[in-house]
């Protein structure tokens, strides 16, 4: 191994370089996109790991006062970066525009994971940026006090001025303190934040700091991103999702600009001067593939899921569920089933990688610098701080999309060439390839009594998936190392056992169960993840709005047989206080009619009915109520969703104008999963191709939309990602079982189901 | 490779690439306009779209050889010089944008469709846009930014 030096942040090189160090490592957007080549700095890799317990490592103060907020969450389109500098504004007591911000770079920002699961603005409250920048406050409050001879209790802030209250002409500002210079303290753990009654910036309305850029097009996105010397790759996809590479057979035409064609294994790429050669290079490149096909239909998927047993775990078991159905008035059962569907980013994935000997840099629009990190590292047997990873942002991409995989991609074409690689998928690449969200099939029996009241509750869910995020287990478990021959071992086939688990982070357990505070007495839930034959991973909302739809259609089956009103119904057996009152808040919203469904019919072709649903996310990040009105065509089937009413708790709002973002885009979003949105299967691989073959929502579809978000001041911020999505296609389902008294058990709701739904 | 001249933004390029290279690149990589974006390639999702003598069109699907002679126009005319255009401006009043990817395109089909229909309904907007795919769900900014353009334009 060739000799490797670590560039230290030594105190010395900070002084000398001032604080624009921090800057430097971060994607240069003064050059106009065009990222520092890694030439300039060979044979040097950057810190083993950031150290989050010093305040350093998140907060950084410039001579002229501006403050740098570095951040292992990363900016996804949602706003997330205003968010936290609104954060850091409040607690450093400096205006917004004086806030600089570095995300995602392995060689300055901490560890904080994956920016991914609606974690990111509740780890940034409880316990990430928000004390970092109050503990950074106290110690420059303790310096300004040294400095002005005034206690600390004596000093106040403004916009970065500390100042003595009984004589505003003493002050010292920040960067006359500290600028340019580390703080050298590690985080106490000790200084508190400031109280809800103290913060000014967070709770406002705020313009996404980055919003009038990317109108304008000056936003710097990774697809725009130029290194000097950059290649452009295209991957070369096998035609089945288990066909394996016979030969390669070369061009039929001499491709202009051809560099390499990279084989290794069953991955297959080109790499060629310029973007467009590469595009004609893998798109005539004649390579001769042997397909077993195999791949199942959804419908042979859903049989052969329940059959299996996977990894099962028993996450509850409370009183005596089996007795307690024998002895039930009635019980209902019911299945439900969620397809694969699509991430299906706008822009296809992309990511240039610079593989120079032993020394690697990447940059990604990954979620997980670090993870993406650890599956580089392993996959090229570096240890990890050889690998240097900078998140540049990408097209939106609700969960793990293309972009891990894509940076693979580019470090295997990288390797191969000796020079950086640019690889950008093509639209069939994405829509592939990327890792789809898991379909599932959820089993649900309830009992009722003779007065109808819900004494049993028995849940048994399967999930397949394959693969997922990167990290540990290096690439195995992303579609490059699948294709370059590594493989995962195989699943642990575990019987479930006792004693139950408890409550998941999926919300396996539905809001009536006593693990959620629920008050039904008797429950069972098995939950069972079974393999997938294609790459799955996080989707907005992963597993949690598949397991919502079930519980909260089910719950919705339940209360139409005890031919009560559903809001009524729910209330009886929810225990958690913030659960009910969203549902509260949803149907005083919407004008919610109290009555049981279905809707007396009125004859006539087109029917209307609402139906409502509700959940806690993950069973502590906020709560969702939904109410969704639609007309059934009962002719063609077809569903129109004419409004959508939302209440939402995610504790305290840290910024209304973000938050109701999100909620508008969760809304079309889970709309056009609930009625549209599944992966076409073949024989050989998925048939969903483009967005011919895949459809979304369009403008002409979209709801009404009506918000009533609840603002609570004194609880934690949680998040808002996917809250609002999650109930939304049970009370889609609901909906029109109100209208139409067909019950719509598998989404998407197509009209064809629809139809059938009514025979 | 060719020499291919083509006017874009009004200042005439002579650019090295194939008579089949979709516009697209060209634009992207020889002239460093990065508004218009991959979206799909196959001009059903809008990300690329520019104007042709003004109308709309999707860079990705036309060769860089059919544009020679006629006037390209890219968001960075619209949005980046000395003035601003009021359909620009009315997307950042009403915060038209989350990830971004496909506001290029928004922008471009509405300026075009506003020159034909200066009073739009709310649902001749929609009809207008059904053919621009957005996947962060920011169709309710973008129906109001284009409504607000409609107002401020009147």
């Amino acid at each position: 191994m060739t000799q490797i030096t670590e560039r230290t942040l030594s105190r010395r090189d900070f002084l000398k370089e001032g604080g624009a160090l921090v800057v430097a490592f971060s994607v240069p957007l003064s050059l106009g996109g065009v990222a520092r080549a890694s030439s300039t700095r060979a044979q040097q890799i950057g810190p083993a790991s950031i150290d989050p317990s010093l305040i350093d490592s998140w907060i950084a103060v410039k001579e002229n006062g501006r403050v740098t907020i570095k951040v292992g969450k990363v900016e996804l389109g949602t706003a997330l970066r205003t968010a936290q500098m609104q954060i850091a504004a409040d607690e450093l007591d400096v205006s917004l525009d004086k806030i600089d911000y570095i995300q995602g770079d392995t060689w300055v920002t901490p560890d904080q994971g994956t920016t991914a699961g609606s974690q990111s603005l509740k780890t940034q409250w409880a316990n990430g940026l928000r004390h970092a920048a109050a503990e950074a406050r106290a110690v420059l409050l303790s310096l300004a006090s040294q400095r002005l001879g005034a206690p600390v209790s004596e000093l106040v802030v403004t916009d970065g001025v500390v100042s003595v209250k009984s004589d505003p002409a003493k002050k010292v500002s920040y960067g006359e303190l500290v600028g340019g210079r580390r703080f050298d303290v590690k985080i106490t753990g000790k200084v508190e934040p400031k109280k809800p009654s103290e913060l000014k910036v967070v709770g406002r309305p705020v313009k996404a700091v980055d919003l009038e850029a990317k109108v304008r097009s000056r936003h710097q996105y990774i697809h725009n991103l130029t290194v000097p010397g950059m290649l452009h790759g295209r991957v070369v996809r096998p035609p089945g999702i288990n066909a394996t590479l016979v030969s390669v057979d070369g061009f039929p035409k001499r491709i202009e600009g051809l560099v390499k064609v990279v084989v290794e294994k069953d991955f297959v790429g080109v790499v060629c001067e310029r973007e467009e050669q590469a595009i004609k290079a893998a798109q005539t490149l004649k390579v001769t593939w042997k397909d077993p096909g195999g791949v199942p239909t959804h419908d042979e998927l859903f049989a052969s899921m329940v059959k299996q047993v996977g990894t099962a775990r028993l996450l509850a078991a409370d009183g005596d569920v089996d007795k307690a159905m024998a002895g039930a008035a009635k019980v209902l059962e019911a299945v439900y089933y969620y397809p694969y569907q699509l991430h299906g980013s706008m822009g296809p994935s992309c990511a240039i990688a610079d593989v120079r000997g032993e020394e690697v840099t990447v940059w990604s629009s990954t979620q997980g610098v670090y993870p993406l990190r650890q599956a580089i590292a392993r996959m090229l047997g570096l240890p990890a701080r050889n690998v240097h990873v900078i998140y540049v942002e990408g097209s939106g991409c609700y969960g793990l999309n293309g972009a891990d995989t894509v940076s693979l991609d580019a470090v295997v074409m990288s390797k191969h060439v000796g020079r950086p690689v640019r690889v950008q998928w093509m639209r069939p690449d994405e829509h592939v390839w990327e890792h789809y969200g898991t379909p599932m099939v959820m089993r649900l029996r309830g009992g009722l009594d003779a007065e109808g009241n819900l004494v049993a509750w028995d849940y048994e869910g399967w999930q397949a998936s394959r693969g997922g995020r990167p990290g540990n287990v290096g690439a195995a478990n992303l579609p490059t190392g699948y294709l370059i021959g590594l493989r995962l071992p195989p699943r642990n086939v575990q019987a479930p056992r006792f004693p139950p688990l408890g409550a998941d982070s999926s919300n396996t357990q539905a809001g009536y169960l006593p693990d959620e505070d629920g008050l039904v007495a008797n429950t069972r839930v098995i939950a069972h993840t079974v393999d997938s034959p294609f790459f799955t991973g996080p989707l907005r909302s992963p597993a949690r709005i598949q397991n919502t739809f079930a519980n909260e259609s089910f719950i919705d089956e339940l209360a139409a047989a005890a031919k009560v009103d559903p809001v009524e119904f729910r209330l009886r057996y929810i225990g958690d206080p913030r659960l009910a009152h969203v549902l509260r808040v949803a149907a005083k919203a919407a004008g919610w009619e109290a009555r049981p469904s279905p809707k007396r019919s009125t004859g006539g072709r087109i029917a209307t009915g609402r139906g409502i649903a509700a959940m806690q996310y993950e069973g502590s990040d906020g709560y969702a109520g939904t109410v969704a009105e639609v007309e059934v065509d009962r002719r063609t089937g077809k569903v129109r969703v004419t409004r959508v009413v939302v209440s939402h708790d995610v504790g305290i709002i840290i910024n209304p104008n973000g938050l109701k973002a999100q909620i508008e885009g969760n809304v079309v979003h889970g709309v056009s999963r609930a009625l549209k949105e599944e992966v076409q299967l073949n024989r050989r691989t998925s048939a969903s191709r483009d967005w011919e073959s895949y459809q979304v929502l369009r403008f002409t579809e979209l709801p009404e939309i009506k918000i009533a978000l609840i603002n609570r001041v004194n609880e934690p911020a949680m998040g808002s990602g996917e809250n609002a999505m999650t109930a939304i296609p049970a009370a889609i389902g609901n909906a029109i079982f109100d209208a139409t008294g067909a019950r719509l058990r598998r989404v998407p709701f197509t009209p064809a189901r629809v139809r059938a739904a009514l025979r | 490779m060719a020499t291919v001249s083509i006017v874009v933004n009004g200042r005439r390029h002579r650019v090295q690439a194939t008579p089949d290279t979709p516009l697209l690149y060209v634009l992207r990589n020889e002239l460093g306009l990065h508004a218009p974006r991959f979206g799909c390639g196959l001009a059903q999702c809008g990300a690329c779209t520019v104007h042709l003598n003004g109308e709309p069109v999707r860079s990705c699907i036309v060769p860089v050889s059919a544009v020679r002679g006629q006037r390209v126009t890219t968001l960075e005319a619209l949005a980046t010089g000395k003035s601003t255009h009021p359909v620009v401006q009315a997307f950042i009043a009403e915060d038209a944008a989350q990830c971004g990817y496909c506001i290029n395109g928004m922008i471009m089909q509405s300026i075009a469709f506003l020159r034909r229909n200066p009073r739009p309904t709310e649902a001749e907007i929609k009809k207008a846009l059904n053919k621009n795919i957005c996947r962060c769900g920011t169709h309710y900014r973008i129906v109001r930014a284009v409504q607000r353009a409609a107002k401020a334009m009147a």
